[in-house]
């Protein structure tokens, strides 16, 4: 899947196209937040904003100080937890229906179940569990106390889990144990991602004990290095990369119970969505694969494929995957086709210095920057809210009702390649060949074009077949009649 | 005044003032032969002065143009290109460079191992080696509008038998026009593709090589005219 890696010059230009359109849309429509998408050919095309910026969250603004260098973001109902992990604390928000935000409290400390209070030591996660059998407890990647916190819905820790619960993870005695990242399923199986754990991620049961580890990526070894490693002297060997499986770099749970996991290497599927056994059951058939950009252009320091550094689950099973290396969001729908993409790197609004995560209140986006130590939130345009519409219908597998949305959608984006091929559809379910051949061409969709091109020739062979017979008919009849009557002839006229 | 005077004074090229029409179409025609009868054909077709250089010409030219049709108006399903890249100059350059190169890079291997053949006479034998896929691509591409995506099999049957028929086809012209054994003949032609791979080894440093000695006279011109004229 590493193809289209177009560089340089040719980017620069269309970068510059780009700018220079969505430059005048500011003025035209106010403010944009610089939407694209990749079309059939995989080439970049702009796009209306599917997102845009509705509030823009500073620490200062609650009278508690500004964040410093937080790292988690985890939803709770109508709450916003926010790991404020340099001031060791978390800061959790109200946020109400009409748009607003409230601060709701200030944690420092939780209540140990020796009765003291017990601070934290840079956490860098949280998980708010959202399951019947776990509902509003609470898991604390305390990181540098190296340590998890589950408490109770008012912050008394019922286990702890630290270096006593480890045996069976073969963790090195000098290694530290520094959790990062959990997310919990419905059975209270704790899955957690650590740093320096190239293993997958940490599996725990919900006593808080050691179960395994889960999901490793798989390596593969390209078979030119495999080559080079094969001619290499063993000195060589040993100074060469070691190929060991990457780190993942965060675990999010979707309502399915389906672990979402992204990973920085460039050498692995940067985005996985696991199942319970640890295997990777994302769908990937849109036309390329959920990798983030397919152009990589060079430019202003930033170089190299999109890195996932987090992904929010929205509940019509799409999902949006936060590229750290640009900035951008990155929307797919559940069978991994592209829908837009949004962001960027920047000091402004929309745009991030150093993403670090993304979460999701029903449609509504929570994106935290690390180093801006602010929080954007984003909310669907009518674009966007079209697009969920159509797909929803379209997932239910009711294309006639669908087709109203993504005509709607195409009068705001002809650019827009999903909305052809449900069309598509629709038009082949209602009988309408030929156009659905048509928006078939228009996707270069040709295992569609052929299933209604099938159809199509069959009606056309049953309204024409009788010019075939006929002819066929008169070939056999008129020549035999000929001979005959020339052969009668003949002989009146020899008589 | 003698007719060879006044042939001299129009001056026609020999190519031109000695062209017969009536071998041209017979040896164009003959293409039909080798293709049924290699053996035979390729035989016949440089040592009894059955082909000729112009029908030889023709039959890439008409194979460059049913390439690119084939590019342009087969359906979608089969072969999809986007239109705003496409170059015509490219395909041409696409068939016309590797025949070249594969007539240069076999005499050039040939002549070293008692290969009987000119460079005219492996062109031609290669372009007359063409024509069933002329034929085949050329029929593939009508086709290709009454068959769907699920039937692609029946078309990509028969483009790769096209490309088998070529190859063999090549490999009975390099056996008859070096008037070799079959084995001879392929290890030859194999030992010719990995000439051509070294020669285009051998252009590319060699263009490497120059625009890097540019380069670097330009920047010494440079700096001397910075440094005296700036």
């Amino acid at each position: 899947m590493k193809k289209k890696l177009i560089f340089v010059a040719f980017f620069a230009f269309f970068a510059g196209f780009f700018g220079f359109i969505n430059s005048t849309a500011v003025f035209a429509g106010g403010l944009t937040n610089y939407t694209y998408t990749y079309n059939e050919w995989g080439i970049p095309v702009p796009s209306p904003d599917a997102y845009r910026v509705s509030s823009f969250i500073l620490g200062d603004s609650f009278g508690i100080g500004h964040f410093d260098r937080p790292q988690d973001l985890q939803v709770f109902g109508n709450l916003l937890y926010v790991v404020d992990t340099y001031n060791n604390r978390i800061v959790t928000l109200q946020i109400n229906d009409d748009g607003t935000h409230e601060l709701a409290e200030v944690i420092t400390s939780v209540t140990m179940p020796d009765g003291q209070q017990s601070t934290f030591d840079r956490p860098y996660g949280i998980f708010v569990s959202d399951w019947d059998l776990t509902r509003g407890e609470r898991w604390i990647a305390d990181t540098f106390n190296q340590r998890i916190l589950h408490t109770d819905e008012n912050w008394n820790v019922i286990t702890i889990i630290d270096r006593s619960k480890l045996e069976l993870s073969l963790l090195p005695d000098q290694l530290d144990f520094l959790p990062r990242k959990i997310a919990s399923d419905f059975s209270g199986r704790l899955f957690v991602q650590a740093s320096h754990v190239n293993r997958g991620l940490m599996e725990f049961d919900l006593t808080g004990y050691f179960v395994g580890y889960m999901g490793a990526p798989d390596v593969s070894i390209s078979p030119v290095d495999q080559f080079w490693r094969m001619i290499a002297t063993r000195e060589q060997r040993e100074r060469m990369a070691l190929f060991v499986p990457v780190e993942y770099n965060n675990v999010r749970i979707d309502d399915e119970g389906f672990l979402f996991v992204t990973t920085s290497s460039a050498d692995v599927d940067p985005i996985r969505r696991l199942n319970a056994m640890g295997s990777d059951v994302m769908i990937r058939n849109g036309l390329d694969d959920p990798i983030g950009d397919l152009w990589i252009g060079s430019a202003a320091g930033i170089s190299g494929a999109s890195t996932f550094i987090d992904a929010a689950a929205l509940p019509n099973n799409t999902f949006v995957a936060f590229d750290s290396n640009r900035g951008r969001m990155f929307a797919y729908d559940s069978q991994g086709q592209l829908l837009y993409v949004w962001g960027g790197v920047g000091n402004r609004e929309g745009n991030f210095i150093l993403p670090t995560a993304l979460v999701n209140m029903d449609f509504t986006l929570f994106a935290l920057d690390s180093t801006a130590a602010a929080i954007t939130r984003f909310d669907l345009t009518e674009y966007g809210q079209f697009i969920n519409s159509a797909l929803e219908m379209y997932q239910r597998g009711l294309y006639e009702e669908s087709v109203f949305y993504w005509q709607e959608v195409l009068r705001m984006n002809g650019n827009f390649g999903l909305a052809y091929i449900g069309m598509a559809r629709a038009y082949l379910r209602q009988g309408y060949y030929r156009n659905a051949m048509e928006m078939f061409r228009i996707q270069n969709d040709a295992s569609g074009f052929g299933r209604a091109f099938s159809f199509y020739r069959r009606v056309w062979m049953e309204d024409y077949f009788w010019i075939f017979a006929a002819v066929i008919g008169v070939l056999m009849i008129v020549p035999p009649v000929v001979r005959q009557t020339l052969k009668i002839r003949k002989e009146i006229r020899n008589s | 005044m003698s007719p060879t005077n006044v042939e001299k004074r129009i001056k026609l090229p020999a190519s031109l003032r000695n062209f017969d029409v009536d071998h041209y179409l017979k040896s164009l025609k003959f293409s039909l032969y080798t293709m049924r009868r290699p053996l035979d054909g390729f035989w016949d077709l440089i040592h009894e002065g059955r082909g000729s250089l112009a029908a030889a010409h023709t039959l890439v030219a008409i194979m460059i143009i049913v390439e690119i049709l084939r590019l342009v108006l087969t359906n979608f399903q089969f072969i999809n290109i986007n239109m705003e890249t496409f170059s015509a100059w490219l395909i041409m350059g696409q068939i016309l460079l590797p025949m070249l190169l594969w007539s240069l890079a076999n005499w050039s291997l040939t002549t070293l191992f008692e290969g009987k053949g000119k460079i005219s006479h492996i062109y031609m034998g290669t372009a007359y080696a063409l024509t069933p896929m002329i034929i085949i691509n050329a029929v593939l591409i009508p086709i290709s509008h009454i068959i769907t995506f699920e039937e692609g099999a029946l078309y990509w049957v028969f483009t790769g038998l096209a490309v088998i028929w070529f190859v063999l086809l090549l490999l009975c012209a390099m056996k008859e026009i070096h008037d070799y054994t079959f084995g001879k003949a392929i290890i030859t032609s194999l030992a010719s593709i990995l000439a051509i791979g070294i020669m285009i080894f051998i252009f590319i440093m060699f263009f490497a090589v120059v625009s890097g000695g540019i380069a670097y006279f330009y920047s010494i011109g440079q700096e001397l005219a910075f440094r005296f004229l700036g």
